[in-house]
């Protein structure tokens, strides 16, 4: 028996959800294309943040690289989830907005650029709050205007997972990749449970978090396109084909009638369990197409 | 939160690179180290946890008691032990020095 026959291939593949935010951003692009926008060195620091008495990180935790990824023109903004739960501040949004406004600038002049979205946050930080409010809705209105152009890929790859204002900007982008191990809601399950009650969700359920929020779920239901295993070199040919495939016919969040009448055609009258939701909603008329 | 500084005159040897490494995670820290402006080494340190200048000291004694590199060393804090900090600054001299 060869030694590859041995080795089982989650031994020998490289994972993505063990490197840093900026270690993903970097693994995405062509060999020698990419530098890094706005970068440590430069010192772009939460001011809040210290008021309050926490450290601040020199990238505001906010990891902006432009490069070509298949020899496509691309920016990849990615979160470090380690860093204040990768949420989003005043720095790290404007670092967000201004990169897709530039995308869309590049675009509109004839060179399209898609932006690769890596998302591991739990949404505004809420050290500050408003700032962080304004930059989601900021963020939202720029991906909208780029999105017409090139296509605005997320990876939520974990083990964050996307929550709140950027579940929303996983939401209106082009396309989704998820892994197993990562989750997707907008409201997280602690949330759930603090607001609603322990009877509503039970937090330390991982079974019932990964059975709603979990990307096989997710990808089930048509919330997400593709279910990649934790494999850079798999999520890195995802992003390739979907920045081959470009801007999708319909986007997932123009499809207001086809989820409408989804919702509407559900039975409250009892519990609805993931698998029957997966069965109702996992057909191909969903998802961005 | 706390802001420490440190000089080192005596670490006079001249770098060019930079380094980045770590993350202001719980129990960890980043450093950029980069070459420094003026006449030796100096320390720049922003910790979330007060109170433990002498231990910060301690670390940075023993870390140029070996290196001695006219650097500036920026580090944001977030309560990493001595240990991971000498790591952390090792991690970041084998950058500057592969």
């Amino acid at each position: 028996m060869s030694q590859t026959n041995i080795i089982p291939d989650f031994v020998m593949r490289r994972s993505f959800i063990e490197l840093n935010g900026r270690a993903r951003a970097q693994s995405l692009f062509d060999e020698g294309t990419w530098k890094e926008l706005v970068g440590p060195f430069d010192r772009i620091e939460s001011p809040w943040l210290p008021m309050q008495g926490i450290a601040p990180q020199s990238d505001d935790g906010c990891i902006v690289i432009k490069g070509k990824i298949g020899g496509s023109a691309a920016v990849a903004i990615a979160f470090e989830g380690a860093f204040q739960g990768g949420s989003v501040g005043e720095v790290s949004g404007a670092k967000m907005t201004a990169a897709l406004d530039l995308a869309t600038k590049d675009s509109e002049s004839g060179r399209p650029t898609a932006a690769v979205l890596l998302l591991e946050t739990g949404g505004v930080r809420l050290q500050e709050a408003n700032l962080g409010l304004a930059a989601v809705a900021e963020v939202i209105s720029s991906i909208l205007a780029l999105r017409q152009h090139a296509p605005v890929i997320t990876i939520i790859a974990g083990t964050v997972g996307c929550f709140g204002g950027m579940s929303l900007a996983a939401g209106v982008s082009s396309y989704t990749i998820m892994t197993r191990e990562a989750r997707l809601g907008l409201n997280g399950p602690e949330v759930i449970e603090q607001e609603s009650g322990i009877d509503e969700f039970d937090a330390s359920d991982r079974a019932l978090i990964w059975a709603i929020h979990g990307g096989e779920q997710r990808v089930g239901m048509g919330l997400a396109d593709t279910l990649v295993e934790d494999d850079s070199e798999k999520i890195a040919a995802a992003v390739r084909s979907y920045i081959r495939a470009g801007v999708p016919i319909e986007h997932r969040s123009r499809q207001v009638k086809l989820y409408r009448d989804r919702i509407a055609a559900l039975d409250t009258s009892q519990q609805i369990d993931p698998a029957t939701l997966r069965h109702q909603w996992g057909n191909s008329t969903g998802g961005a197409r | 939160m706390e802001r420490i500084e440190f000089d080192y005159p005596e670490a006079k040897r001249r770098v060019t690179r930079k380094a980045h490494v770590g993350v202001v995670g719980s129990g960890d820290m980043e450093v950029l180290l980069e070459p420094s402006l003026g006449e030796g080494a100096h320390v720049f340190i922003t910790t979330s946890v007060d109170g433990f200048r002498d231990a910060w000291k301690a670390v940075f004694d023993r870390f140029f008691s070996k290196f001695d590199g006219a650097v500036r060393i920026d580090i944001n804090d977030a309560g990493a032990t001595p240990g991971s900090v000498l790591l952390r600054l090792e991690q970041a001299v084998e950058v500057i020095e592969q």
